[in-house]
């Protein structure tokens, strides 16, 4: 099994190239997912270029809202009919950078014709709910926890494969597990969650493109539990 | 008798074994270690060395604001903190992160005095940090020199 989706291996000058998003992955395989990732901190650019790379994506990262609007295309107000349409398949973002927060950048995909079914991941260091909820009601798909983990990656991957496969269509729009709100986890297994969260939550594509607003009284966050990983951490080091 | 790559590997494994109960790291340095495979076989080393120049970087920033006696801009200062403490969270410097909490919160009370401590204490620390994981690479590559394999060690 590939580790890295096949591309050959990076040298630090490589790694830093890719850093500042002069350098992306190889030709796209059309099979293959394509994620943009954005965020200021070199370091994380890094290693969420690995986290993605080692599980088989195509990675372009870029430093900033701005740059990845740039990238979509979607950087000034000329529609882009005439050039390729991009394939991007997921976008992950850090919420807190300078100039335009992850939550901007959020709004503003939303917002486009071309990439608002595109699943849009919010990364934070910051465990406020009402960050979350924001970004939920936007229309995130998820919100990771920093520092993120191969198993947060692995997760996001699986329920990017089940979208982008056609058969899924007719299948019912249940959640298989509840696992994917891992993001979200509580120290004790959550409730099963109320109707309306399967529908804003649920990850096929056309679902995001027709679903309604999700309804403004936060049933997806669990606001009797803390929201944190399966695991324990020092209090106070968030 | 032991051989040289055995003496070496459990050396390599008490080391690390040491840096993670001493605090100096936590399971998100695991987490890098797992990305790390034949293909990447320098990843963590190449990570924390990135980490090390942002954390000159961002002390050096500190420093200046704090530099402008009477007129220090603690937003400024704090921002700064913020982007330390995010990249040491992401590579696993536990102590590092640490002191970027109670720095941030001298940050936001305007305290100077703590920012200029914690800032010599941030700086002592990553420097520690830096001289300690070169001691464990050093010790990779002496095993991989005497013709062992690293070992895996578990937390």
């Amino acid at each position: 099994m590939p580790l890295d989706g096949g591309v050959s291996c990076l040298r630090r000058s490589e790694m830093i190239g890719i850093g500042i998003g002069e350098l992306e992955s190889p030709p796209l395989d059309s099979d293959q997912v394509h994620v943009l990732a954005v965020d200021d901190s070199l370091v994380d650019r890094i290693v969420i270029e690995r986290l993605l790379r080692i599980t088989s994506c195509k990675v372009t990262a870029v430093d900033s809202g701005w740059r990845a609007l740039e990238f979509l295309g979607l950087d000034d107000d000329k529609s882009s009919v005439e050039f390729d349409r991009l394939k991007v398949d997921l976008i992950i973002t850090d919420y807190c950078m300078p100039g335009m927060t992850g939550y901007e950048l959020l709004k503003k995909i939303k917002e486009s014709t071309s990439f608002r079914e595109v699943p849009v991941v919010i990364m934070s260091s910051e465990n406020v709910l009402t960050r979350i909820d924001r970004c939920l009601e936007e229309g995130a798909e998820d919100f990771l926890l920093k520092p993120v983990k191969l198993a947060d990656v692995k997760r996001l991957r699986t329920y990017l494969t089940r979208d982008v496969k056609v058969s899924d269509r007719n299948k019912p729009k249940v959640p298989e597990d509840l696992s994917r709100f891992s993001s979200l986890a509580m120290v004790t297994p959550p409730p099963p969650p109320p109707p309306s969260i399967t529908s804003v939550k649920s990850s096929s594509l056309e679902e995001i493109v027709s679903s309604s607003p999700p309804p403004s009284e936060s049933s997806i966050s669990p606001v009797d539990s803390p929201i944190r990983r399966m695991e324990m951490r020092s209090p106070g080091l968030d | 008798m032991d051989t040289l790559v055995a003496q070496l590997q459990r050396q390599f494994r008490d080391y690390t074994i040491s840096l993670y109960h001493q605090g100096f790291l936590d399971d998100q340095f695991t987490e890098l270690k797992k990305l790390q495979d034949e293909c990447s076989p320098d990843f963590v080393a190449e990570v924390v060395s990135l980490f090390f120049e942002d954390c000159e970087k961002l002390i050096g920033n500190m420093a200046r604001a704090l530099d402008q006696t009477g007129n220090v801009d603690f937003s400024l200062v704090g921002s700064s903190v913020h982007q330390l403490k995010g990249s040491s969270s992401s590579v696993g410097a536990k102590r590092v992160k640490g002191l970027c909490v109670t720095f941030k919160e001298c940050c936001d009370s305007q305290n100077f005095e703590g920012c200029v401590r914690c800032l010599q204490q941030v700086d002592i620390e990553y420097k520690s940090l830096k001289a300690k994981l070169q001691d464990l690479f050093n010790l990779e590559q002496q095993i991989v020199q005497a013709g062992g394999r690293i070992p895996q060690v578990d937390i």
